[in-house]
Order: C-alpha cells, then sequence, then structure tokens
C-alpha cells in the first residue's frame, strides 16, 4: 500500500523540520511543561520512564553482581535487600505500570482512533505530574537511605519492624497510583466518545482493545492498592493495629489486599503488550490478525478474571485448602485467554508475507519467551508443586519471563515499530537487530538458571547462599551483563536517530492503521481532516487501498 | 599443544556443565509425587514452547516476504481452530488441577499417629522444640520413616519453613499456628530455609535436619542435660504465672478447670461453639476478652508481652496434659 498512498501525502517530499508538526509547532522548555498535546505529554512519560527503568536496572545490576560468591561479592545483606526492594518498587510501580500505556498508548490512542487529542488533555497533562510526584517520593526514599521490605510491603515487617523510609515510598507508590487512574479514565472516555466516523468497536486495533481492558483494571484496581498502603502508612505511624495480631489484627489481610490490585496489575503490565504484538505481527506478515473476535475479548475476560485470583500468591500463609482450591482452578482459568492470543498470533503468520525488521524480531521473541512465562505459572497455580516452588527463584524467573521477556520485550517491539512516526526519524536497523538478538541470548541467560535454582529449593531475596547453588548463580549474572549491554544499545541509536537518522516518511512499513495516514511526525492537530473508516482494521489485503 | 589445550578446555567444560546441579534431594515420602507433576508440568512446557518455536521459524521461512510488495491472500476466521485451542488446553488444565489438587490435599493431611514439633520463628533463627523436652536452634533432629507433624508460629514477622528436600512450606505467621508433616525416607542432612523475606539476615535464617535411624534418634532424645518434657516446663511455668491461682483442677478457683478442655467444644458466651484446640487456647491466654465463657467474669488478665510464644507453646503442652474426662465447670 505504501507506494499508492505516498503520492497524496504532500508532506512527503518536504523534509520533516520544514513541516510544522508538534515537536517544532512551538520552542523552549515551558511550552513542553504546559502542553496538553497527548504526543508531548507521551514524549514526557517517555523519558521519565527511561529514566526510572534504567535506574531500576542499575540496582539490578548491582544485585547480579553480589550474588556471584555465595557469601556476597559486593555489599552487606541489609544494603542487599534494600537494592532488590529499590528495584522491585521502581521497576513495577514507576516502569511497567505506566510504561505502554503512558508512552505508546498516549501517543497512539488518539492517533488510532482519528481523533485530535485524548478527551481531557489537562487531565493528561495532569497524570504526568502526578507521577513526577509520586517518583520524586520515592527517590527520596532511595536517596535518604532506601527501603527494604521488598516491594511487596508484607506486614508486619514493613508496618512495624523496618527502620527504613518505608513511608516515603509507599507515599510514591500511592501518589503514582492517581496518575494511573487519570490515564485510565482518559483513555476509556477517548475511546467510547472520540471515535472517528466508521470506526466502529470491531475496527478498532487490538491495540485499543487492549488500552481499554488495561484501563478498567487501572480505574477498579488501583484504587485498592492507595487504600492498602495508606493503612500501611497509618499503621506504622499511629500503630492502629489493624495489621497487628498483638492487637487484634491481621497480617495475613495486608496481603490479601496487596493481591487484589496487584495481581490484575501484572495484567495492566502485560494487556498492553499483547495490544503492541498485534499490530506488529500483523504489519510485518501483512495479514489481517487471525480471530479477531477471539483476540479482542480475550483481553476483557483476562482482565475480568484477574481479580478473582489473587489468593495464588498465598497458597503457603495457611490459607484454608478449599480457599487454595478455588484460587487455583480460577488461576488455570485465567491462563485460557493468553494461551487463546498465542495461538493466533501464530496462525496470523501462516501464509503471509513476512519480514524480519526490528521491531518483528522483538514481537517473536515476546511469544516464545511470553510463551514460556505463561507455562511456568502453570507450576505455580498448581497446588502441590507450588508449595515447594513459592518463594523461591522459580517465582523470581516465572514473573521475569512475562514481565521482561513479555512486556519489555513487546514495549521495545512498540517504541522500534513507532518510533518512525514519533521522531520522523529510521533508527539504523542492522544495530536495531542486533540488539535485539543480545537482548533474548541475555535475557535467556540470566533467567533460564533461575528456574533451576527455585526448582533446587533457593529462596529468592537472599543475600548470601549455600556453595551449591554458585554455578547457576554465575550464568544468571553473566547472562545479566549481556543484557544490561542489550538495552543500552538502543538508548543509544535512538538517540542518535533523532538527529542523523534518514527521514522515515509517514508509513515506512507499510501499515494500516490510522496513524499512519498521517505526516511523521504528526502536525499537532494529528489529522488535516478527521479521516472516515470504511474497512476493518488490518485491511492488508485490500491492495493499496486505505482506510481512509 | 593448542588443540590438547581446547581438548581439555572442552572437557573441563563439559566437566562444569555436567556438574551443573538441576534436581533437588529427594528424601520425603511426598517428594517424589511431587517430583512427578514437576515433570509432567515440564513435558507441558516443553511441548508447547517448542512446538510454537518451531512453527514460528518454520513459517518465517515457508512465508519470508520474496519481493516488497507481495501482497498475500486473506484468511477468514477459523471457528473449529479457534475452539480446538480454546478447549484442548482448557482439558488439559483440567487435568493438571485435578493431579495437583489431589496431591496437595493428601499431602496436607498429617497421619494420626505423627509426633508433634514445635518451631517458632524469631528474626533470624529457628527455635523448635521437642514434646520431650529437648529444644534447639536452626537444627531438627527426626527419626526417618516416621511422621512428624510441625506446628509453628513466629514471634515477630511473617517467616517461612522450607524443607527443600522434602518438598515442604509454610509460613510462620505471627498469631497463628499452621503446620506441616513430613516423613523422611532417607538418613541424612537437609537444608532448612526461611522463604519468606523478614529483614536484614533473612538468608541467615537457615538450618539443617538431621534424619536419623530410630536407634540413633532415641539416643539423641535421652543423651545430652535431660530436660524436662514441654509439658513439665508449662506446669512449672502455670505456677510461676500465677495461672493455678485462678485455675484449680477441683474447680474451685475463680477461673474454671483446665482438666479435660483440650479437644472438645465448648459454648462461649457470645454463644459461639469453638473447638477447643491449640489456637484457641493461645488466644484464651493472650487476649483473654476474645474468649468470654458463661458463668464466669471476665476477670483473666492478659499475658501479652510477658509470655514469649515458646512459653505459650509449653503452657498448651501442659493443658493439653491434663487429660480428657469430663470437664467440671460452673454451670452448664
Ligand atoms: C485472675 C484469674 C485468672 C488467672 C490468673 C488466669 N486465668 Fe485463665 N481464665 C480465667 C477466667 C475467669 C476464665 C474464663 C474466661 C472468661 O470468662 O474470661 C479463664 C479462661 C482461661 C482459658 C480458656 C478456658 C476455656 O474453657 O476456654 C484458658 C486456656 C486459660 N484461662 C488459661 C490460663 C493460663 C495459661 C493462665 C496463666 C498464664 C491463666 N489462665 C491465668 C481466670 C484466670
Ligand atoms: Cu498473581
Ligand atoms: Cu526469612
Amino acid at each position: 500500500m505504501s507506494t499508492t498512498v505516498i503520492p497524496e501525502l504532500p508532506g512527503q517530499e518536504i523534509p520533516a523540520e520544514s513541516r510544522v508538526n508538534y515537536l517544532n509547532a512551538s520552542y523552549g522548555v515551558k511550552s513542553w511543561l504546559l502542553t496538553t498535546d497527548h504526543k508531548r505529554i507521551a514524549l514526557l512519560y517517555l523519558g521519565s520512564i527511561t529514566l526510572m527503568f534504567f535506574v531500576g536496572g542499575f540496582f539490578a545490576v548491582l544485585m547480579r553482581l553480589h550474588l556471584i560468591e555465595p557469601q556476597g561479592a559486593l555489599v552487606a545483606p541489609e544494603t542487599y535487600n534494600k537494592l532488590f526492594t529499590m528495584h522491585g518498587v521502581i521497576m513495577v510501580f514507576f516502569f511497567l505500570v505506566p510504561s505502554i500505556p503512558a508512552t505508546l498508548g498516549n501517543f497512539l490512542v488518539p492517533m488510532m482512533i482519528g481523533a485530535r487529542d485524548l478527551a481531557f488533555p489537562r487531565l493528561n497533562l495532569l497524570s504526568w505530574y502526578i507521577y513526577i510526584i509520586g517518583a520524586a517520593f520515592t527517590l527520596y526514599a532511595v536517596i535518604s537511605g532506601g527501603v527494604d521490605t521488598g516491594w511487596t510491603f508484607y506486614t508486619p515487617y514493613s508496618s512495624t519492624f523496618s527502620h527504613t523510609s518505608v513511608i516515603p515510598t509507599a507515599l510514591g507508590v500511592f501518589i503514582t497510583g492517581f496518575s494511573s487512574i487519570l490515564t485510565g479514565l482518559n483513555f476509556v472516555v477517548t475511546i467510547h466518545k472520540m471515535r472517528a466516523p466508521g470506526l466502529t468497536w470491531f475496527r478498532l486495533p487490538l491495540f485499543i482493545w487492549a488500552m481499554y481492558a488495561t484501563s478498567i483494571i487501572f480505574i477498579l484496581g488501583t484504587p485498592v492498592i492507595a487504600i492498602t498502603l495508606f493503612l500501611l502508612g497509618l499503621e506504622r505511624l499511629l500503630h492502629i493495629g489493624i495489621f497487628d495480631p498483638a492487637i487484634g489484627g491481621d497480617p495475613i489481610l495486608f496481603q490479601h489486599m496487596f493481591w487484589f490490585y496487584s495481581h490484575p496489575a501484572v495484567y495492566i503490565m502485560i494487556l498492553p503488550g499483547m495490544g503492541v504484538m498485534s499490530e506488529l505481527i500483523t504489519c510485518f506478515s501483512r495479514k489481517r490478525i487471525f480471530g479477531y473476535t477471539f483476540v479482542a475479548f480475550s483481553s476483557l475476560a483476562i482482565a475480568i478474571i484477574s481479580f478473582l485470583v489473587w489468593g495464588h500468591h498465598m497458597f503457603v500463609t495457611g490459607q484454608s485448602i478449599y480457599a487454595g482450591l478455588i484460587f487455583s482452578v480460577l488461576s488455570f482459568l485465567v491462563a485460557i485467554p493468553s494461551a487463546v492470543k498465542v495461538f493466533n498470533w501464530t496462525a496470523t503468520l501462516y501464509k503471509g508475507s513476512i519480514s524480519y525488521d526490528a521491531p518483528m524480531l522483538y514481537a517473536l521473541g515476546f511469544i516464545g519467551l511470553f510463551t514460556m512465562g505463561g507455562l511456568t505459572g502453570l507450576f505455580l497455580a498448581s497446588l502441590a508443586t507450588d508449595v515447594h516452588l513459592n518463594g523461591t527463584y522459580f517465582i523470581v524467573a516465572h514473573f521475569h519471563y512475562i514481565m521482561v521477556g513479555g512486556a519489555v520485550m513487546a514495549y521495545l517491539g512498540g517504541i522500534h515499530f513507532w518510533w518512525p512516526k514519533i521522531t520522523g526519524r529510521m533508527y539504523p536497523d542492522g544495530w536495531a537487530r542486533f540488539a535485539a538478538l543480545v537482548i533474548f541470548v541475555g535475557f535467556n541467560l540470566t533467567f533460564f538458571p533461575q528456574f533451576v535454582l527455585g526448582y533446587l529449593g533457593m529462596p529468592r531475596r537472599y543475600a548470601v547462599y549455600p556453595t551449591e547453588f554458585q554455578v547457576l548463580n554465575v550464568m544468571s549474572s553473566a547472562g545479566a551483563s549481556i543484557l544490561g549491554i542489550g538495552y543500552l544499545i538502543p538508548l543509544i541509536y535512538l538517540l542518535w536517530s533523532i538527529r542523523y537518522g534518514p527521514i522515515a516518511g509517514p508509513n515506512p512499513w507499510g501499515a494500516k492503521g490510522l496513524e499512519w495516514e498521517t505526516p511523521s511526525p504528526p502536525p499537532t492537530e494529528n489529522f488535516e481532516e478527521i479521516p472516515v473508516v470504511t474497512a476493518d482494521a488490518y485491511d492488508y489485503a485490500n491492495v493499496g487501498g486505505s482506510r481512509v | 599443544m593448542l588443540t590438547g589445550l581446547m581438548q581439555s578446555g572442552f572437557t573441563n567444560m563439559a566437566a562444569a556443565v555436567a556438574a551443573i546441579p538441576i534436581h533437588p534431594t529427594s528424601a520425603s515420602t511426598i517428594s517424589d509425587s511431587v517430583d512427578h507433576l514437576y515433570y509432567f508440568l515440564t513435558a507441558i512446557t516443553l511441548f508447547f514452547t517448542f512446538g510454537i518455536f518451531t512453527t514460528i521459524f518454520y513459517f518465517m521461512v515457508r512465508f519470508r516476504r520474496r519481493s516488497p510488495d507481495e501482497q498475500p491472500a486473506d484468511t477468514k476466521t477459523h471457528m473449529a481452530l479457534e475452539l480446538t485451542w480454546t478447549i484442548v488446553p482448557t482439558l488439559i488444565t483440567v487435568v493438571i488441577f485435578v493431579w495437583a489438587s489431589s496431591l496437595y490435599f493428601e499431602n496436607s493431611r498429617p497421619p494420626e499417629a505423627a509426633t508433634e514439633v514445635f518451631v517458632v520463628g524469631k528474626q533470624w533463627m529457628w527455635h523448635i522444640q521437642h514434646p520431650e523436652g529437648p529444644r534447639e536452634i536452626n537444627e531438627l533432629h527426626v527419626p526417618v520413616n516416621a511422621p512428624i507433624k510441625i506446628t509453628m508460629t513466629s514471634d515477630d514477622v511473617i517467616h517461612d519453613f522450607y524443607i527443600p528436600a522434602f518438598r515442604v512450606k509454610k509460613d510462620a505467621v505471627p498469631g497463628r499456628y499452621t503446620s506441616i508433616w513430613f516423613q523422611a525416607t532417607k538418613i541424612g542432612t537437609y537444608h532448612i530455609f526461611c522463604a519468606q523475606y523478614c529483614g536484614a539476615d533473612h538468608a541467615e535464617m537457615i538450618g539443617w535436619v538431621y534424619v536419623m535411624s530410630p536407634t540413633d534418634y532415641a539416643a539423641w532424645l535421652s543423651g545430652g542435660a535431660r530436660s524436662e518434657s514441654m509439658a513439665q516446663t508449662g506446669e512449672r511455668l502455670f505456677t510461676q504465672f500465677g495461672c493455678i491461682t485462678c485455675h484449680v483442677a477441683d474447680n474451685t478457683g475463680r477461673g474454671p478447670s483446665l482438666v479435660g478442655l483440650y479437644g472438645k467444644p465448648e459454648k462461649l458466651r457470645n454463644g459461639d461453639m469453638k473447638l477447643v484446640d491449640e489456637a484457641l487456647i493461645r488466644q484464651a491466654i493472650v487476649t483473654p476478652n476474645s474468649i468470654i465463657l458463661p458463668n464466669y467474669p471476665p476477670i483473666m488478665p492478659t499475658f501479652q508481652g510477658q509470655i514469649n510464644e515458646e512459653q505459650v507453646l509449653q503452657l498448651i503442652a501442659y493443658v493439653k496434659s491434663l487429660g480428657t474426662e469430663e470437664r467440671k465447670t460452673n454451670g452448664k
């Protein structure tokens, strides 16, 4: 389609700089800090979460270095405990949760549905400021000595026993939650109310369905973590006793409340990635998605069932056997829609025209790693094996396969896919493919040995460990150093490309979404004329035609 | 020479790879059956991961883009296929669920004959008491081929008592009793780990289980300074803390007689029927206000903060030792 559409776009021949677009429409710090353009806000988020990603990653590198030696190579146990806590808090609440929704989602939701902005542009800017304030509290906690409760903040350790900066950290997470709620609200209203003429629900790109499902969890789940952390703060400051058995409270209650949010939060982190996947797979195989409705509704099914499985984190807390059975069966149930998605993505490739551009390599990496992450979840949903594996490195490996192998891969794939749209520039393709490969290898070397470590019985969050676990730990640390380099390469060439990359043109991949029907970078108002949609999403078989 | 070096390098590497442990010691009656389920799940995982990977690779090669303007034909949604890959995984998970749950069910029920051992987690040590009297720290001596039930709690934060070789673990939670049981099948020494993060020295909260032959175990029990049994210690504490002033065996004190209390249901003043188990006795001692009996004034003082969890366990052992005969209390 690209060949036929390009002549229709007058912006093509003129270098991006000389055409007015959202990047050069106005200049100066103020024009960015007070912007209400969803695309600029997306970039504000992109900058801040990238920073948080590298801070969190730095802590991970220190941890893996430390674990090269059984007695600990680098720091005291107290410091190690702070490292894994800060790594978890930053990566979960300040990188993974906002990652795709706040950057790609902010940028793309209006563009994909043919709107000029989100429904509440100023609320959108506010959400970024809230995020920054939350992040500031948490970074303050890091500087003021750190926090050592684990990202899970389990009571009564966090409420009574820890001597570290629990309150500033919890406050940071509490505040940031509101930015998620606002983003969720904004997306839901926008998707309901601002779709272009002709863009019916079942013509929406699956990325939009994923954003919609994610927004539902944002709105319903985030208040619960806010309440939970609020109670934790009260308990710590005033000792009201809600989590303290000595005055009739219950420390396990905290876990119920915490996981009621934090399990759905797992899907906040992975659903958007699944949305990105559907866009990438279709574009680089030039195929309509296989089983559109199944993929779309599986997102909603996941969003709903995810609220009913929290107890699978608590099989060994002394939870009743019968509660265990119910949470186990529901956890198996939530695995099915994910499996359905994987099969549909694979089937989409069938008889396609597959190219190996960098975003596609990330996408294929995602399918493999996510499949492994999902299947190893079965070990933990199974009561008898969970008893052995819970609290060990097996869990660590499992959720990193989902969160890093899945969510981060999809995030990077998405960034590489839409980078030409965002910046108007291409990055060096060879480097990008090379980085995808390095990340894939480094990732597996880091986390695969951890499955074995967990099965052998090595508990997580151990600053020192028995010598028989050393070989596997060294392998994991070696992998982590490769992975670390793998993440630095895109940082360098993407920054380079902003200035020196070749001009991308409006639709370098020949993709079908509405966002590709407008110049790159897009003008501030996104579309000169609001498009009218006449065809389904992923209408790749319609040769040369445009959806507009 | 170079080839020689390389060769020895390879053999060294091969030796190192072969030396990587991949299977934990299996030393209890349940560990093999848990492993079998684990292998089954591993097989499922490998099958699907491998299946998806090969399919993708095959498609990538077979359907690679051959010219820039290649245009594949449209495919329609295939209902039968969608249903197949929804239903087949569902059936597989049903099999896994039934297998895993029935195994868990079996593994959660201690045999009647199990010997009890009591464990209290305390930052960052395991305090272990045997009913016969011996107390140990971070060490647990048990006889081989005999069922052992471990009842545990914590004096501070949540810990988790984990013996990988037996495939058992359970949180030790302040304010409640949780339990596991196992029957060791091999004489030997096995790790105890704390598997719930509990603060600075979480990773040092580790110990050893010594599984001994019955004769060695008997010798160990009777050896050393012969201490009094848990119930005897409890009896001493019963006097020391003044419980005896109110709780008199013939029910002449201000509180009810505790003879014959354990193991029977009882009615509280608010009408609740409760089975008197370890947890209820603990509650009566630590928060007496929550266990008020009809026909008694709520005068029992709380002993919270004065009695630690180990002493509570000893008092419980004493109360349990008071027998199961018909109980004498005020009114009916
Ligand atoms: C001042 C008198 C007093 C002292 C001292 C006292 N108790 Fe009690 N205890 C009572 C009374 C009265 C009750 C009945 C519950 C109620 O109505 O409050 C009771 C109830 C109990 C019960 C529950 C009995 C049931 O039927 O459920 C247990 C167990 C118990 N006490 C153990 C102890 C122990 C152990 C100590 C010492 C550490 C102790 N008590 C000290 C007065 C006392
Ligand atoms: Cu979960
Ligand atoms: Cu611990």
